[in-house]
């Protein structure tokens, strides 16, 4: 880092800058602050197309929980509410496992299974969303119908989360797809965590007679906790926009639902079901604010992510 | 500074290799566009018409589509050779692209209402295909065919009939066991034609069923939600003791187990292309191509063999084709042409691909229409 820094510093000073260097200094000043300028011109047009339905609710939109095309009556509560309880369930599902996949890799993997592992962990990542929800609708959805919801209806069914018919399409099944769909990116952040962690950490615990365990517990998890969380909330990023798997999997309901066998309902797929017929202004309206809901949404577990991720990078330096 | 200049010979290769690969791209593509590579057999001029709309007669308009290119590519077919673009994107879409006037014609399953005339004005309904809606199930003690009543069905979707072998559902299927199972609902998610005649239906056949429920998109009581004609089915396949509504021509190529549904004459009838036909013969009076359709609908016809979830779908064309800048007199008289051709040729295409034939009395209807088509005052059908 300090190398690379005064390395910097000495190329800047020593050489003259070159018409070509300035032409490519401002260029891509340009393009770095155009992007700034896209995400501003989206947010005011997304604005601007949603002004019909901000004007005739306001922030009443929010708490509205009906959504009916019929009677042009537009509220995104149940959405909301879709949306909190698929990414909770997914990061409950998702956290867990993708840890054991970084404390595997980090600190037990064998060296010569530890890349193959890896790269096959981040191969989840590339598999596009509509394959997920094909695999969703004809394979996890049957299977958590017949065998998995069933199961957990047997040693859990006394709770109202866990009651009704399992049917497959539903809340339960969506959480279990973005579980899955998360685990690439909570495992890969947060095995570069783990990895960050200084190795003196390990010998320290070690020499003081802890267990393999107790070593990656006390001296190793505790040391990258930051990470760990930046990790998982980035996770809940993915998890909070995703639109396809989730749209084949949820059973679109538009309404609250009382346990996790019922189908539901979250922004992003509210959005990619009714959008192509969405009758302006009211309606389209509804859904561009529903848009911008998602948006602010994203953009606040971003901001957060990013702040402990900060944390933990800085803490690593300075352990260094 | 070194390795910059020993990189130097090897960026020049490589700009070599990249201008060379450039050219021959050029080249191709220059001679593709000119038809060098694969001469065409015709030398007619070629033209694009552009449509949109509903999904529900997206197979049967895209069958016509390529079949029509092979038509008008024959030398002996005068005028150019035509290619018809049809974008699925749904009935409202398709609607609101003629509105706005960026497609040539649209296709929709729901007849404008009144105030989406007014923002067209002078578009020509041309019924074009009939539709039928079916109830299709997947329970595993039943073959196709049994009975639901409009009521019955109404009750199921509002989520009052639970079980399989509720009372209302048995009377009217003597001998046969019904399991004590619940019923599992699935509907559309997304807004759809196939949606609004259903619930119109079930608007008629029960008067819970209220017009607040009546839409291409409603507040469903109960029920899981799939995407599009293949959603439901898909859905209604993979859900043991399912029920949902799906268009006829998914439920024949899947082989699906459809009910039957007791008609305006109290016969119980399938649906068949025939019991289709049947509904949209005994259409009394239909309005002009060009006046108010909003409240026409061969839902519920009288006649033994109706089938009484029946839908006409319909073509949108300006009557005077000037308000399109995409078109010239060659174009509109391809369209016009192309629209003769589907009402006449185009419709032997269609029973194969579970769509009934039109009744003669709605292709004289349809000739009438196309026949007061104008491009700048002039008629192009005669």
């Amino acid at each position: 880092m300090h190398v690379f820094e005064t390395l910097r510093g000495r190329t800047r000073l020593r050489l003259r800058a070159t018409p070509g260097d300035l032409a490519f200094e401002g260029l891509s000043t340009f393009i770095a602050l155009a992007v700034v300028g896209l995400l501003v011109l989206i947010t005011v047009i997304l604005y601007l197309a949603a002004a019909e339905s901000i004007r005739t609710y306001g922030l009443g939109f929010l708490s509205g929980s009906v959504w009916d095309s019929v009677s042009q009556r537009f509220g995104a509560a149940p959405f909301i509410y879709g949306m909190l309880v698929t990414s909770a369930l997914a990061l409950l599902l998702g956290v867990p496992v993708s840890l054991g996949i970084a404390i595997f890799l980090s600190e037990l993997s064998p060296a010569w299974l530890r890349i193959p592992l890896t790269f096959i962990v981040e191969l989840l990542a590339a598999v596009p969303s509509v394959v997920y929800g094909l695999w969703g609708i004809f394979i996890l959805g049957p299977a958590m119908r017949v065998y998995i919801e069933p199961g957990v209806q047997a040693v859990l069914g006394f709770l109202p989360l866990f009651q009704g018919h399992p049917i497959g399409s539903d809340v339960f099944t969506a959480g279990v797809i973005l579980a899955i769909m998360i685990i690439p990116t909570i495992s890969a952040v947060s095995r570069e965590a783990l990895l960050a962690v200084p190795d003196s950490q390990r010998e320290a615990a070690l020499s003081l007679g802890a267990t393999r365990w107790e070593t990656t517990r006390l001296g190793v998890l505790r040391y990258a906790r930051a990470g760990i969380f930046g990790a998982a909330i980035l996770g809940l990023g993915r998890a909070v926009g995703e639109t396809m798997a989730v749209t084949m999997t949820i059973g679109n309901r538009a309404a609250f639902f009382g346990s996790l066998f019922e189908p539901g309902q979250t922004i992003a797929s509210q959005i990619a079901s009714r959008w192509l017929d969405a009758v302006p202004p009211l309606e389209l309206g509804a859904l561009i604010q529903l848009g911008l809901v998602l948006m602010l949404v994203s953009l606040f577990i971003n901001l957060f992510a990013r702040l402990m991720v900060g944390r933990f990078l800085r803490v690593g330096e300075g352990a260094e | 500074m070194e390795k910059l200049q020993r990189g130097r010979p090897g960026r020049s290769r490589l700009l070599i290799v990249v201008a060379v690969l450039l050219i021959a791209v050029a080249l191709i593509a220059v001679a593709v566009y000119a038809g060098w590579l694969f001469p065409s057999n015709s030398p007619k001029a070629k033209i694009a018409l552009n449509g949109a709309g509903a999904t529900f007669p997206c197979p049967l308009i895209t069958a016509w589509s390529s079949e029509y290119v092979n038509v008008t590519r024959a030398p002996t077919t005068p005028g150019p050779q035509v290619t018809v673009n049809y974008n699925c994107v749904g009935s409202g879409a398709g609607i609101t692209q003629i509105t706005s006037k960026t497609v040539d014609f649209a296709g929709t399953d729901a007849p404008l209402k009144p105030s989406e005339r007014a923002g067209a004005p002078n578009l020509l309904h041309i019924p074009e295909t009939i539709g039928a809606v079916t109830a299709s199930y997947n329970v595993v003690e039943f073959s196709t065919g049994i009975k639901l009543s409009g009521y019955t069905l109404a009750e199921i979707f509002r989520g009052t009939i639970t079980q399989w072998n509720s009372p209302n559902i048995s009377a009217d299927n003597t001998g046969i066991t019904l399991p004590a199972r619940s019923i599992q609902v699935v509907h559309r998610s997304d807004s759809s034609g196939t949606t609004f005649v259903f619930t119109s239906y079930l608007h008629l056949a029960n008067p819970w069923w209220n017009a607040s429920l009546v839409g291409k998109a409603i507040n469903w009581p109960v029920g899981i939600g799939a995407q599009g004609n293949a959603g439901v089915a898909g859905k209604i396949q993979t859900t043991p003791d399912a029920i949902g509504y799906v268009e006829l021509a998914y439920t024949v190529q899947n082989n699906m187990k459809v009910a039957q549904i007791k008609n305006h004459d109290g016969q119980w009838v399938a649906p068949t292309l025939a019991t289709t036909a049947a509904a949209a013969a005994a259409l009394a009076s239909p309005p002009s191509p060009g006046g108010d359709w909003a409240n026409v609908s061969i839902l519920d016809q009288p006649g033994s063999t109706s089938y009484p979830i029946a839908t006409l779908t319909y073509l949108l064309v300006y009557k005077e084709l000037n308000v399109l800048t995409t078109l010239n007199q060659t174009k509109a008289q391809a369209l016009v042409d192309f629209l003769w051709w589907a009402v006449h040729g185009g419709q032997d295409l269609s029973e194969a691909l579970s769509y009934p034939k039109l009744a003669a009395g709605l292709v004289t209807l349809d000739e009438g229409a196309i026949r007061s088509i104008t491009f700048n005052g002039q008629t192009l059908h005669s």
